[in-house]
């Protein structure tokens, strides 16, 4: 091709990535929008219409950048792409992409931004414009913060209507016929007599013309798939052990590492005696890592056991040792000087709670593990020109940077391809795993190596969710809540993990009360103060983040004054809630379950509402009451989300919440002793069995402006509705997570 | 160390304390069954020795004296075993890494039990760990699977 075909190509892909955008996002602050990464290694004959389609004469392959946790975003984000460019599952290959700041994320730093998202007011859109901006020049490509679909939402389809036009130009040149009387089916432009023409076969003429670039999005009721039931692409291979992982990574002349580093996290390996493992079977190297040492061999179990063979000395941790220092720590942070921000103070706290009759409580909500199912991983192998890099991340281009100062290379020769993941909860957006493959690599250059964490290695190094201690007063009149003064403390899980990350966070966490400071209730009297507590072990996000422990305090203690004012705890939460969208989700909650028919005997009901990520949640759960201990057996919940995308994977989703949300809830905590943490496999640290799993019935609401996400808002409601539940059915409060402590399950 | 997995003989050069997880796994080139725990805690690496679910990272390869079937053996993406068939209707799996585990155990299970009920599906299955809570749709996958078997699809 000669040079000026190749600017004017260079010129369509720019520009039609312009329009993928704009259209859809409108005026950002910053004009200068990253190029298309799939235009590297473009060959002769193949087309790509912007960074989510390429197309060439043997195929068409869709790019969906979001890391694939289980949350079946692959699939969805190809079928908003299908949705506009008219192709069927079938017709088209799904990747994850390269990593590139084309996939930027322009939905979550909007709901990084300390204002309740049913807020328009000139601040706080103003402070979400700035965010994105902010987003746009890091080039933040990162799954997370249940932002993926309203990332996706708009943008895909738009990047699917535009080829389609595009392509429908190219065939409207190729045969004369005017473009008004082309349509598109099936992956082919239909002429008026007929004639089909595959994509396939107009790639090359599409890619030599200039984009179109005046596409409107097909309305909902146009919709072949979105919002209907849609077969999820990788269930098939998930359903017959054909889908490859991480971990399932293959190479030739691949050699496998094990890991041990100081279970005391952060701490040094002061010395260590490897002769153990030295004359094992199979075993190749040993090599230092940052804090510990790793065996490579040539299986997995080789290495892992001869990695544990090794006698380490460990360094003293960097936080306090023990669990109830912890604690300590928490309790001694609610002093006006470490006071991180206040989020509520309206009406006349003080003055109201003065006048008597005070009820006071304190909750706490503990360390919790991550935890999924595929053990940390990654392929590692360096030469002197790139590094290849096989692993499932959440932040793939922070990655690339974190491998490549390791290596001394620079990030653009890091190539970085995505996995799919086993699970995650949060535990993917952190590098130590891939820090230690590519430390190991690099002494062994030219050689692949696939580094698996053990579950025990997991287990030590798994960076918890925040703990949190809530301290609350409140007042009833007229049965009615008054007044409440709520004060959450909790070290900063955004400084913990921003600063290993190398992203810039500063001012208040809007996390540390993240599921209070969000509620949707209008109180009379409310103030709410956040603390923030100096940094103990290193914390990481962990499924709903900061509302987890926000959501169980603030709906615990709502629970308790409703009581004390003895009122009915669903109509009292409608009643406090000025925000009629976020109040027909308690409505909803209100028919689905019943909760003014009859109730069956024996059996306790409690409710929770939590907004977070934007969304409303409402759940009910019931629970029995026996000699061999508590049963939940049902619960109902509903969701606001703007618009269900796929319903059967919503459902999934949100049952799946519910379950983890519980699980943890019932019997998950981790604790420090000697500064490690004392769980080291799931008999520890279980979770929900199936045994234990309750009906649950589920339903999505379409009454808000905005798609929102549903991997995360499910999870809030679930604690606190168990422990008011469990208060209904035994009058016993329970204040402390995890609740196995105060009560048995069955 | 001989040993038969999927209808295929192999013989292998490995310690016979090496759990039959990672014989499978890294030796035989298998990768379907899945490592979640080592303690048999979890279920993943749940395949079927004599027809019968084991937990293959507490089996040493040594140990192992009949046929051995994992999931790739159980059916494939052209012709699914019934309980595949049924994950997939049900579209069961979130992540899908405890699946195969999950599938193989209710698999054994169903092969043993008849008319099964609730409880049945209850003790069969909590042994396995699925951390994306899709025990809802396990329970209901392995109803349609059994309804499946017994009508010979």
């Amino acid at each position: 091709m000669g040079r000026a075909a190749k600017i004017a190509r260079r010129t369509f892909l720019v520009g039609a990535v312009a329009i993928a955008g704009g259209v859809a996002f409108g005026t950002y602050l910053v004009k200068r929008r990253p190029d298309n990464p799939l235009k590297d290694g473009l060959a002769e004959g193949e087309a790509t219409f912007n960074p989510w389609v390429k197309i060439d004469a043997k195929g068409i392959t869709l790019v969906a950048p979001h890391a694939d946790k289980g949350q079946g975003i692959a699939s969805l984000q190809a079928a908003l792409i299908a949705e506009e460019l008219d192709v069927e599952p079938g017709q088209y290959t799904i990747t994850f992409g390269p990593p590139s700041a084309a996939y930027w994320n322009t939905a979550l730093a909007a709901d990084g931004i300390p204002f309740r998202p049913s807020d328009t007011g000139l601040v706080a859109e103003g402070a979400r414009s700035a965010a994105s901006a902010l987003f746009k020049v890091l080039g933040l490509q990162i799954t997370g913060g249940s932002s993926a679909a309203p990332d996706s939402y708009e943008k895909l389809r738009m990047a699917g209507a535009v080829a389609r036009e595009t392509l429908k130009r190219a065939a409207a040149k190729q045969t004369g016929v005017p473009v008004e009387r082309l349509r598109t089916e099936k992956g082919a432009v239909i002429t008026p007599d007929g004639k089909s023409i595959a994509y396939t076969e107009l790639a090359r003429a599409a890619a030599q013309i200039e984009p179109v670039t005046d596409v409107v999005l097909r309305p909902p009721g146009q919709w072949r798939h979105i919002g209907k039931p849609m077969q999820r692409a990788d269930i098939v291979a998930k359903s017959t052990g054909t889908m490859a992982y991480g971990i399932d990574v293959k190479l030739p002349g691949m050699v496998y590492a094990a890991v041990r580093t100081n279970p005391r996290l952060g701490g040094k390996l002061v010395s260590h005696d490897a002769a153990p493992a030295q004359g094992m079977r199979g075993v190749q190297k040993i090599v230092a890592v940052t804090g510990g040492v790793a065996v490579i061999a040539d299986n997995t179990w080789r290495a892992i056991r001869a990695v544990e063979a090794i006698k380490c000395t460990w360094g003293p941790a960097p936080y306090p040792a023990e669990q109830a220092d912890h604690w300590r720590a928490i309790e001694a942070s609610f002093t006006d000087a470490r006071r991180d921000q206040t989020w509520h103070d309206t009406g006349k706290v003080e003055d109201t709670l003065n006048a008597g009759g005070v009820v006071s409580a304190e909750y706490r909500s503990p360390y919790v593990a991550h935890q999924p199912l595929e053990p940390l991983n990654a392929t590692v192998r360096v030469t002197a020109e790139k590094v290849e890099v096989w692993t499932g991340h959440q932040i793939p281009r922070i990655a690339q940077q974190i491998v490549a100062r390791i290596t001394g290379h620079k990030p653009e020769q890091v190539i970085l391809t995505n996995q799919f993941i086993g699970g995650s909860f949060g535990h993917r957006l952190e590098f130590e795993w891939l820090k230690q493959a590519a430390e190991i690599a690099n002494q062994v250059r030219g050689t692949p190596v696939k580094l698996t964490f053990s579950r025990e290695e997991d287990f030590a190094h798994d960076f918890p969710r925040a703990p949190a201690i809530g301290r609350a007063r409140g007042r009833v009149a007229q049965g009615r809540i008054e007044a409440i003064d709520l004060q959450i403390a909790s070290p900063s899980v955004t400084a913990s993990q921003m600063g290993r990350a190398g992203l810039p966070s500063g001012g208040p966490d809007p996390q540390i009360a993240a599921g209070a400071w969000t509620t949707p209730y209008a109180l009379p009297h409310f103030r709410l103060r956040a603390y923030k507590v100096p940094e103990l072990a290193p914390v990481s996000s962990w499924r709903s983040v900061g509302a987890a422990a926000g959501g169980f305090i603030l709906e615990s203690f709502v629970d308790e004054l409703i009581y004390a004012a003895g009122a009915d705890p669903l109509a009292e939460r409608i009643r406090l809630t000025s925000d009629p969208v976020a109040r027909k989700v308690l409505e909803a909650v209100g028919e689905m379950s019943g909760w003014t028919g009859p109730r069956v005997e024996g059996r306790g009901r409690g409710v929770a509402f939590v907004e977070s990520f934007g969304v409303p949640v409402a759940e009910v759960v019931e629970v029995s009451s026996s000699p061999k201990g508590i049963k939940i057996e049902k619960v109902w919940i509903a969701c606001e989300v703007g618009r269900v995308l796929d319903p059967v994977n919503f459902e999934n989703l949100v049952q799946g919440g519910v379950v983890f949300g519980l699980g943890h809830a019932m019997n998950c905590a981790i604790t420090f002793a000697d500064g490690k943490a004392e769980q080291t496999n799931f008999d520890a640290h279980e979770g929900m069995r199936l045994n234990q799993c309750p009906q649950i019935f589920v339903k999505g609401l379409e009454n808000g402006r905005k798609v929102r996400g549903i991997g995360e808002p499910p999870v809030p409601p679930t604690a606190p509705a168990l422990a008011n539940a469990i208060f209904a059915a035994t009058g016993k409060r329970l204040r402390e997570l995890p609740f196995h402590k105060a009560v048995k399950f069955v | 160390m001989k040993i038969t997995v999927n209808d295929k003989a192999h013989d292998l050069d490995v310690e016979p304390d090496m759990p039959l997880l990672w014989a499978l796994r890294d030796v035989i080139g298998l990768p379907g069954t899945k490592y979640g725990c080592g303690a048999a805690q979890c279920g993943a690496c749940t395949v079927l020795v004599d027809g019968v679910a084991v937990r293959s990272c507490q089996t040493a390869v040594g140990d192992v004296t009949g046929p051995v079937t994992t999931i790739e053996g159980l059916g494939t993406p052209g012709k699914p075993h019934p309980v595949q068939a049924a994950w997939i209707e049900m579209q069961v799996a979130q992540c899908g890494y405890c699946q195969s585990g999950q599938i193989m155990q209710a698999a054994s299970f169903l092969a043993q039990t008849k008319d099964i009920t609730d409880k049945d599906i209850d003790d069969a299955m909590a042994g396995n760990l699925c951390r994306c809570g899709t025990y809802p749709r396990i329970r209901e996958a392995v109803k349609l699977a059994a309804r499946k078997m017994a009508e010979g699809k």
